[in-house]
């Protein structure tokens, strides 16, 4: 059996959960350390990384963003991957492990949608049953998905219960497991969740950085200066971090949803505005009241609209080898609109957080930086929700 | 690692097994949700507990995000919450009703660490006799564990149908009060069959401790409640007694006595 302190990043992370998982998560943390140990395990998944999701995904330059923010600009094209975001490296790597353990039941859960539309693509490539849940104020927000979703067999279940965003669907996701756990795989869909999940979900996703460090390398002949990505549970910014880690000349920024303004109570932005709790199986920065009860979060973007955060980012923050910032609504359309009309990209709302802090900024950067921006997904999804709220140049 | 055993209190927990041993009867431990529908029923409805027969009383102190919890202790918890119930606001209901009976706090580790480090010698205080943590299994948080452990409380463990037997024998170690089996695979909530495995587990659980054993998570009717007294020390009802309160203390004292009756029969 694993350590307790094999489960944690510095003091963050655990298993907090009901007894009834307990030996589920034993049991998936021993499947995990030995599918990574098996080298067909790897070998396989590198395979379908490539011939299915499309990897390695390009790095590109940016040379009229760049011009316009006065630094080198690089964007890791995770908008490329197969279904349109960085989500599937892992949801892929999971129906594997899955496959492995002999389950053939999927449960997710989604915010945005990119994640439940990943875990459906391979269930349907696999031919596993999949059940996503989604809250019922996302499946409005993120309707494209949802349709998605059905076209490729996944039953999406409508959450009505609390804020009907991605927190409920999670909660709800997780009870589904308690309930079918003998037969049934949870695919969680961020760096969240009781261990082994974080480290394994990080572990997965971090073919990101591992590529763009050895692309940088080639392109720019150069390490970035600055690594920026936005975080929700925060699962593209660990899968891009983390080859970075141990270079300390690289800064690592992380990006949250300001929502309203950090100081209007609307907003997603755990690590800054948090106090550490727990939720959803692990100790992490949480919004919440003097009670302990969890403060609804917001933000434009549903991938971002969840009040915790993975525990490695709470771990990155308390020991201040990452930056945790953060970037209004507002910010992040424009930032949507800004990468659309100089570098013909248009990236998903939680994406354009990253790039709008860059832009944000530009002060900050001198003439000799390189930034290298995990663009993490493509924005059609949320085009029908900023035109209809006006949003979109007519 | 786990933590040390806990510290096996004598308090009214275990003194009210004991009695009920004498008689050869079997507990009647009864949920509700603490300030739902509203303050003022909530007391009623810890009085009809009482008088309807409970053994013990479990109060659930509503949290916002009840993973282990199903539909109606999810709404009940919601609606607590909605009228502005707190860990505090929980305790001074405590002290105004003061049952007569053994209560145990129901809830899970976020309110709990919020409430502050005096969190459980206030819930003794205000007359609380234990405490259960749904999210915080055995051998999780050490720390906190024995925080838990080591407080007047007695801390009462869960074992789950899915628990292997050495689990089990260290779970019963670190817990202290009675034993909570959780009768199947699933979250709390109505249920019209009990797990056939239900037998088999309670007695892989009797060979590993001598903490009484009660049964909950899906136990609503008179015949339910019957069935499982006879296997287990005791047995809990939730989500039927809070659908109850729902309706009134009328409804509770009915239910609490028919549940009672049957488990006496
Ligand atoms: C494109 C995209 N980026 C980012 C996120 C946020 O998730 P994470 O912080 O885990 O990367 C999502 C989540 O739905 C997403 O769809």
């Amino acid at each position: 059996m694993a350590t307790e302190t094999h489960h944690r990043f510095g003091a963050f992370g655990g298993q907090y959960v009901p007894e009834t998982l307990i030996p589920a998560l034993d049991e998936l943390d021993a499947a995990f350390a030995q599918a990574i140990r098996d080298p067909e395990f790897q070998r396989e998944l590198d395979r379908l990384l490539k011939e299915y999701v499309g990897r390695p995904s390009p790095l590109s330059t940016a040379p009229r963003l760049s011009q316009a923010v006065g630094c080198d600009v690089y964007l890791k094209r995770e908008d490329l991957n197969h279904t349109g975001a960085h989500k599937i490296n892992s949801a892929l790597a999971q129906a594997l492990l899955a496959q492995r353990m002999g389950k053939r039941r999927i449960i997710a859960e989604t915010g945005a949608g990119q994640h439940g539309v990943a875990t459906a693509t391979v269930c349907a490539r696999f031919g596993l049953d999949c059940t996503v849940y989604m809250g019922e104020e996302d499946m409005r927000r993120q309707e494209l998905n949802v349709y998605r979703m059905r076209l490729m067999g996944a039953k999406v279940v409508p959450v009505l219960s609390g804020t009907r965003t991605l927190k409920d669907a999670t909660s709800e996701a997780i009870r589904d497991w308690v309930t079918n756990v003998n037969d049934s795989y949870y695919i969680i869909g961020s760096v969240v969740g009781p261990a082994p999940y974080p480290r394994m979900v990080r572990d997965f996703q971090s073919v990101i950085g591992r590529e763009a460090k050895a692309q940088m390398l080639e392109t720019a002949g150069r390490a970035p200066s600055s690594v920026v990505a936005c975080v929700g549970g925060g699962s593209n910014a660990m899968g891009i971090f983390h080859a970075f880690v141990p270079d300390l000349a690289v800064e690592l920024v992380g990006v949250e949803a300001a929502g309203r303004g950090l100081d209007s109570g609307e907003h997603s932005a755990s690590l800054q505005r948090g106090v550490p709790g727990v939720l959803h199986g692990s100790l992490s920065y949480l919004l919440q009241d003097e009670s302990g009860q969890v403060h609804p979060a917001h933000s434009i973007s549903a991938g971002l609209d969840y009040p915790g955060v993975g525990p490695e980012h709470s771990y990155l923050k308390e020991t201040g080898r990452a930056l945790y910032v953060s970037v209004t609504d507002d910010e992040a359309v424009e930032g949507l609109g800004m990468l659309g009309r100089l570098e013909g990209i248009i990236p998903a709302l939680e994406t354009s957080h990253a790039v709008a802090w860059v832009v944000k900024e530009k002060e900050r950067w001198n003439k000799g930086d390189a930034v290298l921006i995990c663009i993490s997904g493509r924005g059609d999804k949320d085009l029908a929700q900023i035109t209809e709220m006006g949003l979109l140049p007519a | 690692m786990a933590s040390p055993p806990a510290t096996t209190s004598s308090n009214s927990i275990t003194r009210r097994f004991d009695a009920l041993k004498k008689e050869s009867r079997r507990a009647l431990v009864c949920y509700v949700t603490a300030g739902h529908p509203d303050v003022g029923r909530s007391l009623e409805t810890l009085r009809a507990l009482e008088d309807g027969g409970a053994d013990i009383i479990e109060l659930g102190v509503p949290f916002s995000d009840p993973i282990a919890d199903g539909p109606v202790i999810q709404a009940s918890s919601q609606q607590a919450l909605e009228k502005g119930m707190t860990y505090d606001g929980v305790l001074a209901l405590l002290e105004r009703a003061k049952p007569r009976v053994p209560v145990v706090l129901f809830s899970y580790l976020n309110p709990i660490l919020a409430a502050g480090p005096d969190a459980l010698t206030r819930a003794a205080d205000a007359g609380a006799s234990g405490i259960l943590v749904t999210d915080i299994p055995v051998g999780a948080d050490p720390a906190r564990e024995e925080w838990l452990g080591a407080s007047p409380l007695a801390f009462i463990r869960l074992v789950a149908p899915t628990t292997p037997g050495a689990r089990m024998a260290e779970i019963a170690r670190h817990g202290s009060g009675f034993v909570y089996l959780i009768s199947r695979l699933g979250v709390t909530g109505v249920q019209q069959t009990t797990a056939a495995s239900l037998p088999e587990t309670i007695q892989r659980l009797r060979s590993t401790t001598t903490l009484p054993i009660c049964v909950g998570f899906g136990i609503s009717t008179p015949e339910q409640a019957r069935s499982v007294g006879k296997l287990a020390d005791g047995v809990v009802v939730g989500s039927a007694l809070v659908s109850a309160a729902e309706h009134g203390p009328e409804d509770v004292l009915k239910l609490t006595r028919s549940l009672r009756e049957a488990l006496d029969d």
